[in-house]
């Protein structure tokens, strides 16, 4: 998978997780929980549905790395391999 | 026989619309047993019936607006007494039309078609969800906005009209109901505040350590784990978990806090957590991540909208440090938890750094006194510095 798929992917299931963001552009460089309005809970929702995806489990410790799409696909793409 | 009438889901609840019937007249049903859904201002809930019998007579047809009380059906029960009934029936129905009456001639009932009308214009109109429901907060008007605008509506195109115009929001129905409630609380309720820092650390890192062992799917919130100690801290002060009834204080065994919930299409609402005080850690997370996925797609039940027994409003999300919450009658108090910062904190002879977060205790004057709220706050205090017995 490219990192440009994981981006898909990821904003894929952000939809899924927050439906009335649907339409909406999602910036990959911005605080996704911020930009979003995504609460502690959807975010963990949407870590659990990248999990199932794409068969990666972020640790707490790491949720620092994966604050933003792009630093998101970055270590989606660094884990998966 | 008992008469079943369109409960009052929340204080700021006048009337509801009865959506579907799940029962047919003859229908056993069973106490708790969901009998109907309702459409509120909060979205569609599911009704409980309150004891077992059979479906008598279903008195109110799917559509229907229903004010709070009014007879919907009746249920026969092992005890029958048909004509007290009737008259009750009739006592009932004679003060539902007499509400109605008036209550047709009066602005916010004529405005509600014309309101109607303009949610189907708004439809109709290409705007993404998010964008509409920022529409309806800041008071644009889509439809003027998309006379200009050929493509879809973003959520930048709302914002950017609304700066533009800067004219004052049209309130919505849901609006409307919490500015009711919420004046009537702070017109009736004394309320004291008080506040604590709670050093978070040891809780956060018990967490971190604790959620390391754990599948994604098995992870608890800190949401989860403060609820859990609020609810641990009414057991030992339960004078803040009740109602204030007939000018005097009732405490309630059960302890059902009501969990501040924000809705994807905007507004708030506070589902209980049901019998909190009966789970442990773990049953705690499963009932509150079954609470907000619920919430948010409109699948609460009656009981969940009434029974609160006290109100955890957690704002720390968006950022604020603190919460100073209005009470919700009859409740006699409300939690409010901000967001955990990084703080500079005193252990010993050092200052340190630690995970800091302010919890205030909105308390009813009538019922408790600062004393009481600050017993809580304290033991609230205790219960997150060992967090390993919440468990």
């Amino acid at each position: 998978m490219t990192k440009e798929e994981i981006k898909t992917t990821i904003k894929e299931t952000i939809y899924e997780i927050a439906p009335e963001l649907e339409g909406e552009e999602i910036p990959e460089d911005d605080n996704i929980q911020r930009s979003l309005e995504i609460d502690s809970y959807d975010f963990l929702n949407l870590l659990t549905e990248l999990n199932d995806k794409l068969g990666v489990e972020v640790p707490e410790s790491d949720y620092a790395k994966v604050d933003t799409v792009a630093n998101m696909a970055d270590y989606f793409a660094e884990h998966m391999q | 026989m008992s008469i079943f009438k369109m409960p009052s889901l929340g204080a700021d609840m006048e009337s509801g619309r009865l959506m579907e019937w799940k029962v047919k007249e003859g229908d056993r049903v069973k106490k708790d047993q969901v009998i109907a859904e309702v459409e509120t201002s909060k979205g569609v809930i599911e009704i409980e019936v309150f004891e077992d019998g059979v479906v008598d007579k279903i008195l109110v047809k799917p559509g229907t607006e229903t004010p709070v009380g009014a007879p919907l059906a009746l249920i026969r029960t092992e005890k029958e007494n048909s004509e007290d009934l009737l008259k009750e029936l009739e006592a009932l129905q004679g003060t539902a039309l007499k509400e109605e009456t008036p209550a047709s001639e009066t602005p916010e009932e004529a405005s509600a078609p014309e309101e109607k009308m303009e949610e189907e214009a708004e439809r109709r109109i290409r705007v993404t969800p998010v964008a509409r429901k920022r529409a309806r907060e800041l008071g644009v008007d889509l439809e003027k906005l998309a006379s200009t605008i050929k493509r879809k509506i973003g959520l930048r195109d709302v914002e950017a009209a609304a700066a533009k115009a800067a004219q004052p929001a049209k309130p919505d129905g849901m609006r409307q109901a919490i500015a009711k409630a919420m004046s009537r609380s702070n017109a009736e309720i004394p309320h004291y505040y008080l506040s604590t820092s709670i050093n978070m650390t040891p809780a956060l890192s018990w967490l971190e350590a604790e959620n390391s062992k754990r599948s994604i799917k098995e992870r608890i919130l800190p949401a989860a784990l403060v609820i859990r100690a609020v609810v641990k801290a009414l057991q030992a002060v339960p004078e803040l978990n009740g109602f204030w009834k007939d000018d005097a204080l009732q405490v309630s065994d059960a302890i059902h806090p009501g969990i501040a919930i924000a809705l994807r299409k905007g507004g708030l609402i506070t589902p209980a957590l049901i019998d909190a005080q009966e789970k442990n850690l773990d049953e705690t997370m499963a009932a509150f991540r079954d609470l907000i996925t619920r919430t948010r797609s409109g699948k609460l039940r009656g009981s969940e909208m009434t029974k609160q027994t006290i109100v955890i409003t957690n704002l720390g999300d968006l950022g604020v440090e603190r919460v100073y919450g209005v009470i919700y009658p009859p409740q006699v108090a409300l939690v409010g938890l901000g967001r955990i910062v990084d703080a500079p904190w005193v252990e010993g002879d050092a200052l340190a750094i630690r995970k800091v977060m302010q919890a205030t205790l909105a308390g009813d004057h009538r019922a408790t006194d600062g004393r009481t709220g600050a017993l809580f706050l304290d033991k609230l205090n205790q219960l997150l510095q060992k967090p390993e017995e919440l468990l």
